[in-house]
């Protein structure tokens, strides 16, 4: 085991990327970049569409192949590390309870076929709470606003219960009032000592509740405190 | 009433043909919700046709034994299956097309293969018969289901969750490649199961119609499961009744009676969202 869990607070190891380089096809998503993500800290990864925010994620998952460079993850397995991919990529037709799909996030931890019964079920429950769903967890996921299936995917991370959290464009296509709420638990995860690492848009959002901003922009790439970047992009 | 409805039960084969279609009510109907599901419904088509050249192997090579035409036509339609799959995903192509394609060139090539051949019935192949439901048939249907069935049970949640989202299973560890293989070979065993009460032309209607019509009976993946299970045990029992009063083969009385199931779940939800 590559990190440890003391009570609540989790201390995830850095992770450390060498020259790495992702292809996409024939085309080069992320040339040679090298830098780490802190054990703990809260990266917001921007750039153009087409500049590998998304590609550089699935590589940290471990689902993406590497055409050259290392990932050091620090002795994390891909499985230690939640990935929340785009919800536009899930069908929301799929005949499935609320509270099903936040169990089902504990496979992570259990794999595919260890019995979920009622300790997951009530721990189920308890996260649908948290994000704000109370009482939601026989409602089929096909019934939800795109804000409250965001919700509920944020509540299924819960389950996972992973050191480090890489998410795909959360906020996209939910209100304000939501996106307050779900920054609000992205900031307890913090505060937890989990590594996030989360792909925005909104340069303002990143300036306001980011410590970190990894910018990609080819060979203008730029890695830090999102301070210093905020005040060089404004110059 | 009895006459209609019972007596035709007493004979032998129209008792095999039931329980052997009443054993695969069981098994198929729950791996086709998953197929629509998964958005797979053509693919349905595209492994009921590829069994064919290999029932018309085995046919050839073992004349006309059940287990070679069965073990002929699971390896031929997972070939296909897999052939379909790898076609659909790249080659630019749109992915109905490839399959529409490669199920053509199977039923074709399955025809010639039977047609080629002396003593080999190709309308029972095709269209299937309960007369054809010996000892021998029956015990494969109710064999299929029992491996069919246990399988499902243990790769269920994998498949849930593969279905409903692949990149968080790749992400979690999960080997979405390895359960979509095993749910492609169950699909495959249940096709070939089929084919000799229902025909290969119509052996997935069994496996599609009701779980098509569940749909409009649940709204919970266990309750469409459920719903279409019992929907194609009506099915099974109506169809074979209308085969033996009308001389319809049992292929096409069977999912049509199916069709008229979903067609009365259609009904009722329109109705129900007009009123």
């Amino acid at each position: 085991m590559g990190w440890r869990r003391l009570g609540n607070p989790v201390i995830a190891p850095a992770i450390r990327l060498t020259a790495l380089t992702l292809r996409h096809g024939e085309r080069v998503a992320i040339d040679s970049l090298s830098g780490a993500f802190a054990p703990g800290s809260m990266t917001a990864l921007t750039g153009e569409n087409g500049a590998g925010k998304t590609t550089l994620l699935r590589a940290l998952a471990g689902l993406h192949p590497i055409a050259a460079g290392t990932i050091d993850r620090g002795g994390l397995r891909p499985s230690d590390i939640s990935l929340l991919p785009q919800s536009s990529q899930l069908d929301r037709s799929f005949p499935i309870a609320c509270r099903d799909v936040v169990a089902l996030g504990s496979i992570g931890r259990t794999g595919p076929f260890k019995a979920i019964g009622r300790p997951q079920l009530a721990e189920a429950d308890r996260a649908l709470a948290a994000v704000g769903l109370p009482d939601m967890g026989s409602r089929g996921i096909g019934a939800l606003s795109a804000g409250q299936f965001q919700r509920v995917l944020f509540a299924r991370s819960m389950l996972q219960d992973a050191p480090v959290l890489l998410l795909d464009e959360p906020f996209a296509a939910v209100d304000t009032a939501t996106a307050s709420d779900l920054l609000a638990i992205l900031h307890r995860w913090h505060g937890q000592g989990r590594t996030i690492v989360t792909v925005l848009h909104d340069l303002d959002m990143a300036r306001a509740h980011f410590p970190d901003t990894l910018h990609l922009n080819g060979a203008r790439t730029t890695w830090g405190p999102t301070a210093a970047w905020a005040s060089r992009a404004a110059a | 009433m009895h006459d209609l409805l019972i007596a035709p039960f007493a004979l032998g084969f129209m008792r095999r043909a039931l329980i052997g279609c009443l054993a695969l009510s069981v098994a198929a109907p729950p791996l086709g919700v998953f197929l629509v599901l998964r958005r797979m419904s053509l693919m349905s088509d595209v492994m009921q046709h590829g069994v064919l050249p290999g029932i018309a192997l085995g046919a050839a090579f073992a004349g006309l034994s059940i287990w070679a035409m069965g073990l002929g036509g699971f390896a031929a339609g997972l070939i296909v299956a897999l052939l379909a799959g790898w076609l659909a995903r790249g080659k630019g192509a749109r992915e109905d097309s490839q399959l529409a394609g490669v199920y053509l060139i199977a039923l074709a090539l399955g025809v010639a293969l039977i047609s080629a051949q002396r003593g080999v019935d190709l309308t029972h192949i095709l269209f299937g018969s309960v007369l054809a439901v010996d000892d021998a048939a029956l015990f494969a249907m109710a064999g299929v289901v029992s491996i069919v069935l246990p399988i499902l049970a243990v790769i269920w949640r994998p498949l849930i969750l593969e279905s409903l989202d692949p990149g968080f299973f790749a992400a979690t560890g999960g080997q979405g490649g390895v359960w979509h293989l095993t749910f492609l070979a169950l699909v495959v065993m249940c096709v070939v199961a089929g084919f000799v009460a229902l025909g290969t032309l119509m052996s997935v209607g069994l496996m599609m119609l009701p779980a098509i019509a569940s749909r409009h009976w649940s709204v919970s993946l266990q309750g469409q499961v459920r719903a279409s299970v019992v929907l194609a045990a009506i099915a099974s029992v109506a169809g074979l009744l209308l085969s033996f009063h009308t001389d319809i083969p049992a292929g096409p009385a069977i999912v049509l009676t199916s069709g008229v199931l979903w067609m009365v779940g259609l009904a009722n939800d329109t109705f129900r969202s007009a009123s």
